[in-house]
């Protein structure tokens, strides 16, 4: 292809751009807000993924055992523990760590402990699972055991953490489909219109001895742009209100670990780039593919 | 080898059951200049679009240029047309474009470079007498005027073979003759062209060779032919 082609392919697709504007402007706006959502989903997911993690390295299952276990017994149930499936750390508590623990725990209101004459605590194992997700399973499994007398883990955070996360992804993964997919069919119109509307021009073409992809190429190239403007716009948009909000969220909750650094962000940006390309890419095959057989 | 076009058994008929071409067998050498003659609907535009490729024919064989026509891959097509130049009654020309940007149009699909592009363009509107308009737009230009566009447009790739499709049908009588002389002129450098007409007074003063058809059929080919009365 000579630079001369070059240029004739950008040419066309700038002047079907701005004669279609209107069209032109629906299917960037509808790129725009499918893959703003996806860009705040993504970034949204990163985040809970980071606080699921810090939570993964708090939480722990804590196992009470009966107290009439032997030594024996205790290391029975400890190798039981290591295998069992999803399990990565398992920690013996004695009764007398777990009161000392406590002590320490409670600082100046040991007076409350100092008039027992007997240490309440019973022994324990600190068990901590792979994921958070396992948490539930686990700690059901571990119930099971004989010499088990209790099982305590952050039942509730991790319950509720997972069924929002379940519900933010299903939501916005819904969203961003549907959304996705009128962009694909709104830049597959504003192509069906470009190629109708200058059709008298491929006729032209066709007998000037065009190749198909020389005639399609212009309108490929117009449908990939819509698809990048509109990822570019969410981008930036993606870019500004997650600004806004880590600066919110550092003066506010200060305690919650928001992801910031550009390594970890910049695969979503380039991901929504990307995303807005084939975007376009699909929607001008598809009329190109219908409506200019040669 | 110095036959540009062979028609063998050609038949064409169309969806619609009407038969366009009947069992038609021609040769065209090169640089020949033939006259296609014929009522309306006798075939004409259709023997010229099987050529170009824009239809296949229902049964027989087209070679062109040593390649069989109905056999080419839809790849092969492209290039197969880019050794054709075509002509029509309406011109085609791209009316927002000016005359050198229609004909250079021709060389861009191609993927001609620029460098090439500018240097035989303006030949081609040379041939034509048009260089001093060469940045007029289609619609500023007279009929005969648009019509050498077409034909500078249609040569500029030096084709094999020019198609003209009652190039005059729209033009006046003093106008056609002074086309006709192009014609002969691009025919003497060697492009053989076919063209289809009415225009029986032109066909009987240039005296070139004329197929004539009727309901699909050839009904008469001779050298130096007339356009014939009834036919
Ligand atoms: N695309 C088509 N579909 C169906 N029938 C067609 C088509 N094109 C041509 N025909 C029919 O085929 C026959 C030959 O048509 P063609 O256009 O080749 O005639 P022609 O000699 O060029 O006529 P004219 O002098 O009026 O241009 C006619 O009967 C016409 O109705
Ligand atoms: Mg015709």
């Amino acid at each position: 292809m000579g630079h001369s082609a070059a240029g004739y392919y950008f040419k066309e697709a700038v002047n079907s751009l701005v004669r279609n504007n209107w069209l032109s402007l629906a299917s960037v706006g509808v790129v725009t807000v499918s893959l703003f959502i996806l860009g705040c989903f993504l970034l949204a997911a990163i985040n809970t993924s980071a606080f699921i993690n810090t939570l993964e390295s708090m939480l722990e299952i804590n196992v009470f055992l009966e107290s009439n276990l032997n030594k024996s017994e205790i290391n029975h149930l400890k190798e039981q523990l290591k295998f069992l499936p999803g399990v990565s750390e398992v920690e013996f508590v004695s009764r007398e760590k777990a009161l000392e623990n406590m002590l320490t725990s409670l600082g100046n209101e040991k007076d409350i402990t100092e008039n027992l004459d007997e240490n309440p605590l019973p022994d324990s194992f600190r068990v901590k699972t792979k994921s958070v997700e396992l948490a539930p399973q686990v700690a059901a499994n571990i119930y099971k055991f004989n010499g088990v007398s209790n099982v305590i883990y952050g039942q509730e955070v991790v319950e509720r953490l997972l069924i929002v996360t379940r519900w933010i992804r299903i939501t916005s993964l819904t969203s961003v489909v549907v959304l996705g997919l009128a962009a694909v069919f709104l830049i597959s119109t504003t192509i069906r219109v470009s190629v109708f509307s200058r059709r008298k021009e491929i006729g032209i073409m066709k007998f000037l001895g065009a190749t198909n992809w020389f005639v399609r190429f212009p309108f490929l190239l117009e449908g990939v742009v819509l698809g990048f403007s509109g990822a570019l716009l969410a981008s930036i948009i993606v870019y500004l209100v997650y600004t806004i909000i880590i600066d919110k969220i550092a003066v506010t909750m200060p305690f919650l670990p928001i992801v910031g650094q550009m390594d970890k962000l910049a695969p979503v940006y380039l991901g929504l780039l990307v995303l807005g390309l084939l975007i376009g890419a699909a929607g001008s095959s598809i009329s190109v593919h219908r409506f200019l057989k040669v | 080898m110095c036959v540009v076009v062979r028609f063998y058994n050609v038949t064409k008929i169309y969806k619609n059951n009407s038969v366009a071409l009947n069992n038609v067998t021609l040769h065209i050498k090169k640089g020949e200049f033939i006259f296609l003659v014929g009522p309306s609907g006798a075939g004409k535009t259709t023997l010229t679009r099987l050529i170009f490729r824009e239809d296949l024919p229902t049964r027989g064989q087209i070679v062109f240029n040593g390649k069989n026509v109905v056999r080419l891959r839809p790849g092969e097509i492209p290039f197969h047309r880019r050794k054709i130049g075509m002509v029509f009654q309406d011109f085609r020309l791209l009316p927002q474009r000016t005359i050198y940007d229609n004909v250079a149009f021709a060389l861009q699909v191609t993927g001609a470079s620029n460098h090439w592009i500018k240097k035989l363009a303006p030949e081609a509107l040379k041939v034509v007498g048009l260089e001093g308009k060469a940045k007029m737009y289609p619609e500023q230009l007279s009929g005969g005027e648009q019509q050498r566009a077409c034909i500078a447009r249609a040569i500029v790739n030096n084709p094999l073979l020019l198609i003209a499709d009652e190039p005059t049908g729209n033009l006046d009588p003093g106008t056609s003759r002074e086309l006709m002389k192009l014609f002969q002129e691009i025919n003497g450098r060697g492009t053989t062209i076919i063209m289809a007409t009415h225009a029986w007074d032109i066909v009987d003063s240039m005296k070139k060779r004329v197929v004539a058809l009727s309901g699909g059929k050839v009904v008469r080919d001779e050298e130096s032919g007339v356009y014939g009365h009834g036919a």
